[in-house]
C-alpha cells in the first residue's frame, strides 16, 4: 500500500494519522484547541493502549535516524500525550481557569 | 503530609526579622510611577542573564537581548579568541539598532564574520571596533579608534550570562550572586542541552507572576488537578521543606515522597505509561556528586531546589534537569515571559517521549498560574485594598517586594545626594 503513513503494525491507526500526525507542540495544541471532546476521546480510545508498543517500535531505530512512518507515529504519540491532558486531566479541551492565557513553544528537539 | 520543622523562631519569616510579618501593599506593582523607578534602580543596576552559552556555540555565534524595561537591546557575541563579550545594540553612526532581521522589535540571532549595519553600511568586528567606514574620505577627522560599539558590561557564572547596564557595576557578579547561589557551581548545567523554550505575553506586572512561582501555597486550590481526583484530599494543604534568603536572592526546596514512588492511583494513565509526569521523568542520567549548594536544607527525600535570582531569573533544579524562568517587565502591568525546560539530551525515543510529556505537563499547569494574572492585576488596579496578608509559606513572596522596595529606596537616596 503506497499511501500508507504509519508503520504496518500500527494499520488500524491510520485513520488518525492525517488528523494527527503533526510536527509541532504549536500544531499539536491549535489542533487539540480545535477539537471536540468526542474527537479526541476516539482518538485517546484508540491509540492509548497501544502507547508503549508504539514507542517500542520507534526504539528499534536510533533516535536520529527514524524512517518516515516510525517518525510519523512519534508524532502521534505526541499528539496522544497533547489529548491526554484534556481527557485524563481537565475533561475539556483547555486547562481549567487558563482563562485567556496563551503559552507558545518556540522551540523544541526534533523528531 | 509531612510536617517539616521550622526554625527556632517558629517560623521561616521570623528567622528574617528584618522581613517583619505586617501585611504589604501591592502599589509596586500597579503604579506607572514606580515602574519608571524600577528601571534605573532594578534593572539598570542589577545584573541581568540574557542567555546561556550554549546559545553562541562558536566564533561569530551572537543572539540579541530586547531589554525594553531599560530602553536598550543589547548584542551578545562569541568573540574571536572564544570569550563572550556584550555591545549596546545601536551603530555609532547615525543611531541605528545594528542587529536585528525582519523587524527592529524582534530579538534575533545566528553566525556573522562582523555585524554590517542595514543604514550606511558601517561594519564591526566580533570585539566591537570599527572596521569599515563607507567613503571615509568624506568624514572630518573621524578616527575609527573612538567609534567602536559601546561595550556592556557581561560577565558569565555556571554557563549563564549576565549583563549589566550600568557604567560602572556595584558589585561583580560573582559578589551579586552570593554565596547562597554560586554554591551551586559545578552543577552539570553544561550538559543539559536539549531544550524546550516558551514564551508568553501576560496582562500583569512581572512580580505578580514571579509571585506565583514563588510559593507553593496555591497549588491545592489552583492546581487541584495535579492529584488525580480519585486520591484527592479536599482541604488538604501544601507545605515546603526549607526557604532560604541570601542578599536579594531566596531558595524554596519542596520535599517528601517522589510521586512516582507512590501507588499508581497518584498518577495519572499518561504518567505511568510514559514514566515521566508532573515533575518531570522518573529517570534522568546520572550526574554525579551534587555542588554543596544543591539542596541547602538537605531535605530527604528531597524534591525540587527553586532558585529565585534577583531581579527576575528564576532556577527550578529537578533530578537531572533544570527549568527556568524569566520575567522581563514591558511596562507596569505588562511583562515578556520566559521558560526554558533543559535535559540531558534523549538517546532513545523513550527519553525524548519522557521530555515531551514534562513539557507539556509543565505548560498546562503554567497556563493555570498565568491564567490568573490578568484579573490579579485589574482587581489590585482597582485601589480597592492596599494591604494584604501574607504567611509563612509566602515568605519569598514577602522578601522579594522587601528588596524591591530596597532597592528603589536605595537608588532614590543615591540620587537625591547626586
Ligand atoms: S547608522 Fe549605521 S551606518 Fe549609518
Ligand atoms: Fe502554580
Amino acid at each position: 500500500m503506497t499511501d500508507r503513513l504509519l508503520p504496518a503494525g500500527f494499520a488500524e491507526l491510520e485513520p488518525f494519522a492525517g488528523t494527527w500526525c503533526l510536527a509541532t507542540e504549536t500544531e499539536r495544541y491549535a489542533r487539540r484547541m480545535a477539537s471536540s471532546m468526542e474527537e479526541m476521546r476516539t482518538f485517546y480510545d484508540a491509540f492509548f493502549p497501544r502507547l508503549e508498543e508504539a514507542v517500542a517500535h520507534c526504539d528499534t531505530f536510533p533516535l536520529d535516524a527514524l524512517p518516515e512512518d516510525a517518525r510519523r507515529l512519534l508524532q502521534l504519540v505526541y499528539s496522544l500525550v497533547m489529548v491526554s491532558m484534556s481527557i485524563e486531566i481537565f475533561h475539556q479541551p483547555k486547562a481549567v481557569d487558563a482563562a485567556d492565557a496563551e503559552i507558545e513553544r518556540v522551540r523544541e528537539p526534533v523528531p | 503530609m509531612a510536617r517539616w520543622p521550622k526554625p527556632a523562631e517558629g517560623s521561616w519569616t521570623e528567622h528574617y526579622p528584618e522581613i517583619g510579618t505586617g501585611l504589604i501593599s501591592f502599589e509596586d506593582s500597579v503604579s506607572p510611577e514606580f515602574y519608571e523607578l524600577e528601571r534605573e534602580a532594578i534593572f539598570r543596576r542589577a545584573w541581568l542573564n540574557v542567555g546561556r552559552v550554549e546559545q553562541l556555540p562558536r566564533k561569530g555565534s551572537y543572539f540579541t537581548k530586547e531589554v525594553r524595561v531599560a530602553r536598550t537591546s543589547v548584542v551578545v557575541v562569541r568573540d574571536g579568541g572564544g570569550g563572550v563579550r556584550a555591545f549596546f545594540n545601536v551603530c555609532r553612526h547615525r543611531g541605528n539598532k545594528l542587529v536585528w532581521d525582519e523587524f527592529p522589535g524582534e530579538e534575533t540571532s545566528g553566525f556573522c564574520r562582523q555585524f554590517t549595519c542595514k543604514y550606511h553600511g558601517w561594519r564591526y568586528g566580533l570585539d566591537g571596533a570599527l572596521n569599515f567606514v563607507q567613503q571615509e574620505g568624506e568624514f572630518f577627522d573621524l578616527d575609527k579608534e573612538d567609534f567602536g560599539l559601546v561595550p556592556v558590561h557581561c560577565e558569565v557564572w555556571a554557563g549563564f550570562i549576565f549583563v549589566n547596564l550600568a557604567r560602572e557595576p556595584e558589585q561583580s557578579l560573582h559578589d551579586f550572586l552570593g554565596p547562597m547561589v554560586t554554591a551551586l557551581d559545578g552543577y552539570p548545567f553544561d550538559k543539559m542541552t536539549e531544550w524546550y523554550v516558551f514564551r508568553a505575553d501576560n496582562r500583569s506586572n512581572w512580580k505578580i507572576f514571579a509571585d506565583a512561582f514563588q510559593e507553593y501555597y496555591h497549588v491545592p486550590a489552583l492546581h487541584p488537578q495535579q492529584v488525580p481526583i480519585e486520591v484527592r484530599t479536599p482541604g488538604s494543604g501544601f507545605e515546603c521543606a526549607h526557604f532560604q534568603l541570601d542578599g536579594p536572592h531566596r531558595v524554596v526546596s519542596t520535599g517528601g515522597a517522589r510521586r512516582w514512588t507512590l501507588p499508581p492511583e497518584y498518577m495519572y494513565p499518561i504518567e505511568r505509561a510514559t514514566r515521566s509526569g508532573l515533575v518531570g521523568p522518573w529517570e534522568s542520567p546520572e550526574i554525579g556528586e551534587p555542588p554543596p549548594g544543591l539542596n541547602p536544607g538537605r531535605i530527604d527525600p528531597w524534591g525540587i531546589d527553586n532558585f529565585q535570582i534577583f531581579p527576575n531569573l528564576e532556577i527550578l533544579i529537578y533530578r537531572g534537569w533544570y527549568l527556568l524562568y524569566r520575567y522581563w517587565p514591558t511596562s507596569h502591568n505588562t511583562h515578556h515571559f520566559e521558560a526554558m525546560l533543559c535535559f540531558q539530551p534523549a538517546t532513545t525515543v523513550q527519553e525524548r517521549v519522557e521530555h515531551e510529556v514534562a513539557a507539556v505537563v509543565f505548560k498546562e499547569f503554567a497556563l493555570q498560574d498565568a491564567g490568573m494574572l490578568t484579573g490579579t492585576q485589574t482587581a489590585l488596579e482597582s485601589g480597592v485594598l492596599d494591604r494584604f496578608p501574607l504567611n509563612d509559606q509566602e515568605v519569598l513572596v514577602r522578601h522579594f517586594h522587601k528588596v524591591v522596595a530596597d532597592w528603589v529606596a536605595d537608588y532614590q537616596k543615591n540620587h537625591a545626594e547626586v
